[in-house]
């Protein structure tokens, strides 16, 4: 099981991107198209076991941003992975076959951003009503939406 | 010959069959507002009215039937949110509404009043709806809290009914976020001021300086 430090060295070798943040944090920006590779790579080579969370951030014109922390509780350390989509972009790889804990926040990223997770063995909303329109949580979801017949 | 194996037929989830709630929410809407006595009640009660000296009999009647409504008002167990843990302090044997005739009651089927604790979510409006409509005339509700009166705090967001009041009829508004006891125990009192001018026909009264 790799250190802390350990750990930047293999992100660095494997990867090839550098890891940035500071002491038990790192931080991993990736392209979306390595998205699940980063995932396998931080479950099976360093050892982040536990899903804390996944979860998205609208840059507005600069479309979605999609971030996860996954973290090596015996090593005591946690891995902060982010993936710009791009404008316009609402497709992702899924990271539920790698960590069942992110089926469903996947389902609640979709159901509040809209992000298409491929490879998600069920991706419908979570949260919300089933007949809901739109994604609530996007920038451009009006505040007002009416939803009849309560509002 | 290829034996193919049974496709499983999965039945549907009970929450996406909507259309039973639909049909009630639609005979619901054709009932006339106050509509709480039958027809027949009323020409009756009409008739004696108008028969000479029967505004005693039924005056009479008016006061011995709102005395025995207010006497025993049952709240249904609705708990929606933080607010309702206030409605149970005030359940419980400190504040004991149980003195006023109120029983906290699991069953919407023998309630006559249904105190909204909390945040209405649009999710959870049609449930409420429906629980609403399960109680029987003559039936009140209480708006407790600020969620229930306008949406409160969470006025501005999306999945917020901003008010309950746009899905049921409301009595009594109580505010405060959460309304301590006291306060909620202040509007069952007024409440209760309220029914005691039911009116004969089973209508609400129009609203007075002293009872609203």
């Amino acid at each position: 099981m790799p250190t802390q430090a350990e750990a930047r060295g293999l992100i660095q070798e494997r990867l090839g991107v550098a890891a940035s943040g500071e002491g038990n944090l790192l931080l991993i920006e990736i392209a979306p198209e390595r998205w699940l590779e980063l995932g396998r790579f931080a479950k099976d080579t360093l050892g982040c076991l536990y899903m804390s969370f996944l979860s998205a951030v609208d840059w507005k014109e600069q479309g979605l941003e999609i971030v996860a922390r996954v973290e090596n509780l015996d090593a005591n350390f946690a891995v902060f992975m982010k993936a710009k989509l791009g404008a316009g972009e609402t497709r992702c790889a899924s990271l539920a076959p790698v960590w069942h804990g992110a089926n469903w926040m996947e389902r609640e990223c979709f159901d509040m951003f809209g992000v298409r997770f491929e490879g998600h063995p069920d991706l419908r909303r979570i949260l919300l009503p089933h007949d809901w329109e739109g994604h609530p949580l996007l920038k451009s979801y009006a505040v007002d939406t009416p939803h009849p017949p309560y509002r | 010959m290829e034996i193919k194996a049974p496709t499983p037929q999965i039945p549907p989830a009970v929450w996406t069959e909507f259309k039973d709630l639909q049909e009630w929410e639609k005979l619901h809407q054709t009932r006339q507002e106050g509509d709480k006595h039958s027809a027949l009640f009323e020409t009756v009660e009409e008739g004696i009215f108008n028969f000479p000296g029967g505004f005693v009999v039924t005056t009479l009647a008016d006061n011995f039937l709102n005395w025995a409504r207010k006497s025993s008002v049952w709240p249904v167990t609705f708990g929606l949110a933080c607010c309702a843990i206030e409605m149970m302090v005030t359940f419980a044997s400190r504040f004991d509404v149980e003195r006023l005739g109120m029983v906290p009651f699991a069953s919407p089927r023998h309630s006559d009043l249904m105190i909204v604790s909390g945040t209405v979510t649009i999710k959870m409006a049609p449930m409420l709806k429906r629980i609403y409509d399960q109680m029987p005339d003559p039936k009140w509700a209480v708006s407790m809290g600020s969620c229930a009166n306008s949406g409160g705090p969470f006025r501005h967001g999306y999945h917020v009914v901003k008010g309950v009041d746009r899905v049921i009829p409301v009595d009594v508004y109580v505010p405060g976020c959460p309304p301590p006891p006291d306060s909620l125990m202040f509007g069952l009192l007024k409440l209760q001021e309220q029914i005691s001018h039911f009116r004969k026909t089973g209508q609400r009264p129009a609203p007075s300086e002293k009872s609203d």
